[in-house]
């Protein structure tokens, strides 16, 4: 237990995030069935895109939610908004259902989570996080596209490039200028 | 941590992001994003911006049962942790360790090493290197990571220090040499046997597997 959720901090956290740390530090039961609520359905979107049957979905889902509880406790909102870390979670175990070792993990952070969060860091990053959600959607459709398959389902450039028929060049271009448009957004809206 | 020159390249990060890459090249770059802060930057800022895409995706409906479920499976216990990083190994080295530390077999002259993996689809190893001893002269028939954990390697392409990783592809002939200092221990990835230029390596390659 600790006061950290009782600090200003956390209430310029969005709602999904502050739960996330209910969970982190009080294994907070109602606000995981919050987060469920919310991640789950549009997780199971995901895994339907990526091919996997209505029951097998269904069970990854499960599985990846289960592993945000049991993980919470390497949830920082220094690095991290809700969505972004649970998409890294669900990124891992849609890989590791296809692979025959599953994937080696980085090091958990050392100096997690911390006792004294930095309020302009935690805000800057909620910040960035609603200015990408905000830039995303004015990207032209072929960027907006190519970077869902980079980024999102994580489709290497030379298996996007297979799919589309398009050269690995094109692709590659597309998925930097796409990137640069966001880095142009996020600047034009940061204060 | 801030002094790391040599990284890992966008494609190999997005490969590695994508579950794409063969075991022996996924561990050497978990074991470089442990040690590199800004490489560790630059993946966790792919989840931002999948969780901002996850954030607009529309929902699909879940079954009846799914919440009941997931609220029942909570009362089981946590699964075992990974091993934990020790020493000058990162975590994900000593996953593959098993949790123990390594105990490093006799190369000749002085180098040792230990392979922690190898198949069809590549080989990982953990090799030691004594001050100022080159490894063997070698080209390659495929790609190379080299990732220090200790010491440090100078060949044609730069100094290599704790944390750096050098990506040797098909063209490059190098001659790693440790630094007199520490001995010098890496962890070292291929995809391909690798082609010793002098005659008794070679005839020793099927031996030591290397």
């Amino acid at each position: 237990m600790s006061d950290r959720v009782e600090t200003p901090v956390t209430t310029e956290l969005s709602e999904l995030s502050r739960d996330l740390l209910a969970v982190r530090d009080q294994r907070d039961r109602a606000a995981f069935g919050r987060l469920f609520d919310h991640f789950a359905p549009r997780l199971k979107s995901v895994m339907l895109r990526g091919g996997l049957t209505d029951g097998s979905a269904e069970d990854l889902v499960q599985d990846v939610m289960l592993a945000v509880w049991h993980k919470a406790a390497q949830f920082d909102p220094h690095r991290a908004d809700a969505a972004g870390w649970i998409y890294g979670i669900a990124r891992n175990r849609r890989i590791d259902l296809a692979r025959r070792k599953p994937l080696s993990q980085p090091e958990d952070m050392p100096d997690l989570p911390s006792l004294d969060p930095d309020a302009g860091q935690v805000l800057a990053l909620q910040q960035e996080a609603n200015h990408l959600a905000a830039a995303l959607d004015r990207l032209a459709p072929e960027q907006a596209e190519a970077l869902r398959a980079a980024y999102f389902d994580d489709i290497p450039h030379r298996r996007i490039s297979e799919m589309t028929g398009l050269p690995l060049g094109t692709i590659k271009s597309r998925i930097r200028l796409g990137l640069e448009r966001l880095r142009h957004e996020l600047r034009s809206i940061s204060p | 941590m801030t002094d790391i020159q040599h990284h890992i390249s966008d494609d190999l990060l997005d490969d590695y992001r994508a579950g794409a890459l063969p075991h022996a090249f996924s561990v050497v770059v978990a074991a470089h994003l442990s040690l590199c802060n800004d490489c560790r930057a630059r993946h966790e800022a792919c989840d931002l911006i999948g969780g901002a895409m996850l954030e607009g995706t529309e929902a699909a409906p879940l079954r009846s049962d799914a919440r009941a479920r997931i609220m029942a499976a909570l009362e089981a216990p946590a699964p075992a942790p990974s091993p934990r990083g020790s020493g000058v190994f990162p975590a994900p080295v000593m996953a593959e360790l098993g949790g123990r530390p390594p105990r490093l077999r006799m190369l000749g002259g002085g180098i040792r090493q230990l392979i922690l993996s190898a198949d069809r689809s590549g080989s990982l190893r953990l090799l030691y290197i004594p001050p100022g001893k080159a490894v063997p002269e070698h080209g390659h028939g495929g790609l190379e990571l080299t990732l220090v954990l200790q010491g440090s390697f100078a060949d044609s392409e730069g100094a290599f220090r704790r944390g750096d990783v050098e990506t040797a592809n098909y063209d490059i002939e190098h001659q790693p040499i440790a630094d007199l200092g520490a001995p010098c221990i890496c962890l070292a990835a291929t995809d391909a046997p690798l082609r010793f230029q002098a005659i008794v390596p070679r005839l020793l390659q099927p031996v030591f597997r290397i």
